[in-house]
């Protein structure tokens, strides 16, 4: 429980020092906002009474304390370039860039663990030597080149699915985690290469360890000291690496959007970049910040569950 | 005995992909076939033939003077990246490792807030801030790839400035300058050079990640990014348009990972 | 009366294949260990004694490594029977103590279910019967408070304790011999006596015989009636502990002997 409360207080003090960094940072830098929003209409006076009526003439932190307290009633600022309230424009895009993240995530963990396994019990084989190949291509194809050959491929040429017939998951939810499946795989590929590699070397590196003699010699079999002793050990630097996976998938499948035409907050995060509409900009950056503090929590849960050695420290 | 002799194997091969994409990179700074950013209407879309070894692209461009400027400009970037990291991310972390105290505390708290974020996102922070173009890209992943490489070389001055040698310079009247940069700061350089590598990987894909979004490299300038995302509206007519490209940059990931696995001093 | 013959070792060879030319590190083993009986097996590092140990439990199977001659377990011969009989002995018959009993547990698996294992894969017994035999040896190894450290991890409890859950495990099927490979090195001193204490009163209550190996000749010499010494791959020298330590017929031997740290009195 102390342990959760510690990591509970350290989550809360970074999401404090992401969100005022990203406030300070457009703060200082985008400029005047009140002349941003005027546009061609700003006059020198209208500036004024505007930057007056939008409390830009008070102290930074005091400003930063007004949106960030306007942030958690939901009030994500309104949309330089829409002139419509950020949050109708970000909320209903959430679900679309969590499932595509979720569904790339569990693609990997499916993937990654099996082929794991099997290499380090094979370690050395044909097999074993052939995928240490395909994993070392796999991870250097980038996630946007592999979605570009999947849509030619699955695509265009067998036709599995049509590129940019978008489904929404208001209309059609498995029509919608249909077409997400292949953006999926292009995220979860190489992600899901490292974590083989990563897991092989782990069970590895544990079988070589004196308590895996202890369980040979109790009488265990090969696949029991595996599955009852090695793995649970095994798996600890491996939720590591997926938590940071899953952290990498939230910013790659900006990316990923873009090659399937997928609107989700990829999408407008980049006209917003584009447009410099930044009150649009930083509601999805703390967005998507918070997704990933809460993935890190988990993990460090996670953590905690599996490895008693966490808890006393 | 297995492992060494994988390591070798990834040695040479990585080695020779990194040499091989790295004299294309070269070639391409002083001779391309073609013009690069001339259009040919009446060469639009061709194919792969002995005058367009690599066909050509929706403008008439030839890919293959494209790719070789393209691959350069990546590389460029990936470069001016990682130098950026790893000369910041070495002061941070040697200062942070070596005094300890409030300051390392307050910058390891802010370092990990950072490195908890995807490097990618960050990245587009900074582009949204200084706007997009080649040196907005530098900089923005420079900063992106500063936590890392603090983090490594923050460790490893914590190994090594208790261990006797260290103290026995420091008997000898040793600055902490000269001990943080002479006696420690070499000790690194294994453990730097297999992070660069990673870093320089994670460069690449970044940067051609960003130009593929459109907010990296501006056109005309060749990115291997940039025309992925075009060839990507003329897949069936050119897929040529699209592999050459991607199989560059695939290519030039692929062959400094192999050589940052042979260089990893453990399995 | 003689007791009954458990375990005889003949001619154990072990070599390994792993370079170019193969390194034997046991010559012609020879072995016999008796119902109830306590066998010290000593020699320097390297000596081969815990290889000869580790063959015995049936732990070597390395596919570089060339084992020949025959360990028979009444009339069972370990080395050449198949996987599947071994794993019936493995545990039962034959329990394997080590020397680093910190590294020896699964750490991320509890006290009380890394002692039931044995339980779990040799008999039927029910849950509540297989917590009840665990909590009664936790006891029996002379753990306080049996019913937390069943449920405590391996990191919580000290090096004395952590060898004594060892045995607890080791010995929970009532096993007919129990190897002990250095089950005191890592220890403090005062731990030390207590263990070899523990073993020796195992050794009375349940008749299990004991093969001992140590570096150490004063902790054989407190709890072994025989001992076999070894050096380099061979073994030198072997006979009862009091007739060795009294006439040493070997050089290395009495080199053995003169390494004991002698306890000087004053005014003795």
């Amino acid at each position: 429980m102390k342990y959760v409360g510690k990591k509970l207080v350290t989550m809360f003090l970074t999401l404090f020092a992401v969100t005022l960094f990203v406030f300070l940072a457009f703060h200082v830098i985008s400029g005047d906002p009140a002349t941003s929003m005027l546009g061609t209409e700003a006059t020198p006076a209208k500036v004024a009474a505007l930057r007056e009526e939008m409390g830009l003439n008070d102290p930074v932190l005091i400003q930063y304390g007004r949106w960030a307290a306007d942030f958690l009633k939901g009030d994500l600022g309104v949309s330089y370039s829409y002139r419509m309230p950020v949050g109708e424009m970000v909320l209903d895009k959430i679900p679309v860039t969590m499932t595509l993240t979720i569904l790339a995530f569990l693609m990997m963990v499916v993937i990654a663990i099996p082929f794991g396994i099997y290499t380090a019990r094979h370690a050395g084989g044909v097999i074993d030597r052939a995928i240490y190949v395909i994993n070392q291509v796999i991870m250097a194809i980038p996630p946007f080149f592999s979605g570009i050959l999947i849509t030619l491929l699955f695509g265009r040429i067998f036709k599995l699915f049509t590129p940019g017939a978008y489904v929404s998951y208001e209309k059609d939810f498995l029509g919608f985690v249909g077409y997400l499946f292949f953006p999926a795989l292009a995220i979860a590929l190489p992600k899901a290469a490292m974590a083989v590699k990563l897991l092989r070397s782990s069970v590895i590196g544990e079988s070589k360890l004196d308590y895996v003699r202890t369980a040979y010699s109790r009488g265990n079999r090969t696949s029991d000291v595996l599955y009852r002793h090695v793995l649970k050990n095994a798996l600890i630097p491996v939720v590591t690496f997926l938590g940071m996976a899953l952290a990498d998938m939230i910013a790659g499948s900006i990316i990923i959007e873009q090659v399937f035409s997928i609107p989700g907050l990829g999408r407008i995060l980049l006209t917003s970049i584009s447009n410099r509409d930044y009150p649009v900009v930083m509601a999805i950056i703390v967005c998507i910040a918070v997704l990933v503090l809460v993935v890190n929590m988990i993990v460090d849960l996670v953590y905690g569950l599996i490895d008693p050695r966490i808890s006393v420290e | 005995m297995k492992d060494r002799k994988k390591k070798n194997y990834n040695l040479i091969v990585g080695g020779t992909i990194t040499g091989m994409t790295l004299l294309f990179v070269l070639i391409g700074m002083f001779y391309t076939p073609y013009d690069p950013n001339v259009m040919d209407a009446s060469a639009k879309f061709a194919g792969i033939s002995a005058k367009h070894l690599m066909g050509c692209d929706n403008f008439g461009r030839d890919i293959l003077s494209r790719v070789m400027k393209g691959a350069g400009t990546t590389l460029g970037v990936a470069a001016g990246t990682v130098l950026i990291g790893t000369f910041f991310g070495v002061i941070v972390g040697a200062v942070t490792g070596y005094f300890g105290g409030i300051l390392d505390e307050i910058l390891m708290r802010i370092n990990d807030a950072v490195f908890a974020f995807p490097s990618i996102l960050l990245a587009l922070v900074f582009i949204s801030l200084l706007g997009s173009g080649t040196y907005q890209v530098v900089i923005a992943l420079g900063i992106a790839f500063i936590p890392s490489f603090a983090r490594i070389v923050r460790s490893e001055f914590i190994k090594y400035k208790n261990m006797d040698y260290i103290k026995n310079a420091r008997l000898q009247g040793a600055g902490h300058l000269r001990i943080m940069f002479v006696h420690i700061l070499p000790n690194t350089f294994t453990v730097l050079l297999s992070a660069i590598m990673i870093g320089f990987n994670n460069a690449v894909l970044a940067e051609a990640g960003m130009s593929f979004l459109g907010i990296g490299v501006q056109p005309p300038q060749a990115s291997l990014g940039r025309m992925l995302s075009e060839a990507q509206s003329y897949l069936m007519r050119a897929p040529f348009y699209a592999i050459f490209p991607g199989v560059t940059i695939v290519l030039m990931v692929l062959g400094f990972s192999l050589l940052g696995d042979a260089l990893k001093r453990e399995e | 009366m003689e007791k009954e013959l458990l375990l005889q070792v003949k001619n154990l060879n072990i070599e390994f294949h792993d370079h170019l030319i193969p390194e034997t590190v046991v010559y012609d083993f020879d072995l016999e260990l008796r119902e109830g009986e306590i066998v010290g097996l000593v020699g320097e590092s390297g000596s081969g004694k815990s290889m000869s140990a580790l063959a015995i439990a049936g732990l070597l199977s390395r596919r570089d490594m060339k084992k020949r001659g025959q360990i028979l377990f009444h009339d069972t011969d370990l080395l050449s029977c198949g996987r599947d009989v071994l794993r019936k002995i493995q545990g039962n018959e034959i329990g394997i103590i080590f020397q680093e009993p910190m590294t020896s547990l699964n750490p991320v698996r509890k006290i009380g279910w890394q002692v039931e294992e044995s339980l779990r894969i040799h008999t039927d017994l029910s849950r509540t019967e297989r917590y009840q035999r665990a909590i009664e040896m936790l006891k029996s190894v002379e753990l306080e408070d049996a019913e937390r450290i069943y449920h405590q991890y391996p990191h919580e409890l000290s090096g004395g304790m952590r060898q004594r859950v060892m045995i607890a495990a080791a010995m929970i099927c009532n096993p007919r011999i129990l190897i002990a490979d250095e089950p005191t090195t890592a220890l403090d001193v005062t731990i030390q006596a207590q263990i070899v204490e523990l073993l020796k009163r195992m050794n009375k209550e349940k008749q299990t015989a004991i093969l001992f190996i140590s570096h150490d000749l004063s902790l054989v010499k407190q709890l072994c009636e025989r001992v076999i010494v070894m050096q380099g791959g061979y073994v030198v020298e072997t006979g009862a502990v009091q007739e060795i330590f009294d006439a040493p017929k070997e050089d290395y031997t009495r080199k053995l002997i003169a390494a004991i740290p002698k306890v000087v009195r004053k005014n003795a």
